[in-house]
């Protein structure tokens, strides 16, 4: 450049065009901010050479690192796997009924069945357990099971559902629907003798032989229930669709029959264990008996 | 100082400058658009997928149109906190008939993607129309008109015929038969062949989903289209496992 004036007061170049006496100062920019450029050109060169990165026509480069988020994943589960290694060898081999009287093993499992919990089973059971009334979720804090209460028969109601489609082991039952069955007085009469039962009500003569001839076969003659066909208990306070007489009519009417899903291909066996333990353990679980009240679920179980 | 002057040069003269800048301007759309060209390479080679069914499809539009992807994704990262909430990673196959796809990216609530069989349909049903019955601190609306508005089930051939000019491999069968069909999988006593439909479309779960066989709603076509996400292909196979980890350049 043929014009190259100093500017006096800073010492800069001037750029060399003036206009009406304005001139231009060809400041260089800051060091900092240059050398900055620079290190991020470099960072680029050295990422592209040890990432994935240019897309070509079947896939991106791969790096020489050989990096992949799934490869990263898979590495990071395997670290969590052999953490968790000895406790989940020591679930799988121990056998459900067995595992309170390991309380070391049965306290992990209980923990682990707890954020299982939370993931899986909170949505209907809701995150405490308690179920809901109005929507016929059971409460799994009370001792009134439906199905069985002993670590064996929750973890085969998690295994395979409860009138599961498409399951072929799964608890089944069907409550005929009573609709134009009864008149009115008779329905008033069952309802009635229903309540009696759990002594909300008194019951009659005709109420007690309605009840014999309807629903003593499911119920059991003092509704005692029965969990070989998941016929809840009426002799108790503790009520899945509401203890009120509309709520009962409604129900011998139209019955609600609940449905859970089977976990069996879901959740791997060590997990369905870990949540048959929590659930166990919030209060009602029960003893084992190794003569089962229910034969048939007994040859069904997987050793 | 030799290259300043050759860009004055540029400065300087217009057309020069024009050719310059479309040259600059087509390297940046080059690099966008000439990927879409192959993108069928980029989707990995698995057994399972199939298009989707009328009824699921009307589902989703449903889904489109309520706009649930504004608060859900249906794409599980490969991250541990994720895989272990939501299963197994969803894979680009696993999208490959959807139009739109319906990854998202704001998670106000869980994503979707393996939603399918982890809840029964009385449970969906009911979280539908009521959310905060089952779910007390979600803050999603309530959607029970769905279960009152019947299903508009004249489209059903249109709809197929757009998907298969954008790529989807309906069969004429599969257009022909598009409204039957959407009768059928809500309703397996309407007098139809369950197993034809299945054998077109596998793993097809035909049954009244909204929990009043009466009478077929939207209700019905979400709650299948949500039962069957993420349900078709077998990602937990062993192979498959072993086989996606080790894929390279993803």
């Amino acid at each position: 450049m043929a014009n190259k004036r100093i500017d006096e007061p800073t010492g800069t170049e001037f750029v060399g065009h003036e206009w009406d006496g304005i001139e231009e100062l060809d400041t260089p920019m800051p060091r900092w901010w240059l050398w900055s450029l620079y290190a991020t050109i470099v960072w680029g060169v050295i990422y592209v050479i040890l990432y994935p990165a240019w897309p070509l026509v079947n896939k991106a480069t791969e790096g020489v690192l050989g990096w992949s988020s799934r490869g990263e994943l898979a590495e990071e589960m395997s670290v969590v796997d052999q953490a968790r290694a000895t406790v989940r060898e020591e679930l799988a081999r121990i056998p459900i009924e067995r595992l309170p009287e390991n309380s070391e093993l049965f306290g992990q499992a209980v923990a682990g069945g707890r954020s299982a919990f939370q993931v899986h089973c909170s949505q209907c059971h809701g995150s405490g357990a308690a179920g809901s009334q109005t929507l016929g979720y059971p409460n799994l804090n009370d001792d009134d099971w439906l199905w069985g209460g002993d670590l064996k028969a929750i973890e085969y109601t998690l295994v395979n559902g409860i009138r599961a489609p498409g399951v072929d082991d799964t608890r089944m039952s069907v409550m005929p629907p009573f609709e134009g069955a009864f008149d009115s007085d008779q329905l008033t009469a069952v309802t009635n003798h229903v309540l009696s039962l759990s002594g909300k009500a008194t019951s009659t003569a005709s109420g007690a032989q309605l009840y014999q001839d309807n629903c003593s076969v499911c119920h059991g003659p003092s509704g005692e229930g029965n969990r070989e066909l998941g016929a809840p208990r009426l002799n108790d306070a503790i009520w899945l669709y509401g203890s009120s007489p509309e709520q009962l009519r409604t129900q011998i009417l139209n019955p609600k029959m609940g449905r859970m899903p089977h976990w069996s291909g879901r959740l791997d066996p060590v997990t369905i264990k870990m949540l048959s333990a929590y659930v166990w353990s919030l209060g009602g679980g029960e003893e084992f008996v190794e003569v089962a009240e229910d034969p048939a679920v007994e040859v069904d179980e997987e050793p | 100082m030799g290259l300043a002057t050759q860009h004055k040069k540029l400065e300087k003269n217009i057309n020069l400058l024009a050719i310059f800048s479309f040259i600059a301007v087509s390297i940046g759309g080059i690099v966008e658009i000439a990927p879409l060209f192959w993108i069928d390479n980029t989707i990995e080679e698995v057994e399972g997928m199939r298009p989707y069914t009328p009824l699921e499809q009307a589902g989703r539009n449903i889904y489109v149109r309520e706009g649930c992807y504004a608060c859900h994704s249906q794409m599980i990262r490969p991250f541990r906190d994720e895989v272990e909430r939501y299963g197994h990673y969803s894979l680009a196959a696993e999208s490959m008939y959807d139009h739109p796809f319906q990854w998202g990216s704001k998670r106000t609530g869980p994503d979707l993607a393996r939603v399918g069989g982890r809840y029964s349909d009385e449970w969906h049903v009911q979280h539908l129309e009521d959310p905060q019955s089952v779910v007390p601190e979600s803050i999603m609306p309530k959607y029970s008109f769905l279960g009152e508005t019947p299903l508009n089930t004249d489209n059903a051939f249109d709809m197929l015929v757009a998907l298969r000019r954008v790529g989807v491999p309906y069969s004429d069968r599969d257009i022909g038969e598009a409204m039957a069909d959407m009768i059928l999988q809500a309703d397996p006593d309407s007098g139809g062949d369950v197993e034809d439909f299945q054998q077109r479309y596998p793993k097809a779960q035909v049954r009244d989903f909204d929990g009043d066989p009466s009478k077929l709603t939207e209700m019905d076509a979400l709650v299948a289209y949500l039962q069957m996400l993420g349900t078709l292909v077998d990602v937990d196979s062993a192979a498959a496992q072993e086989r996606l980890a080790e894929e390279k350049g993803r």
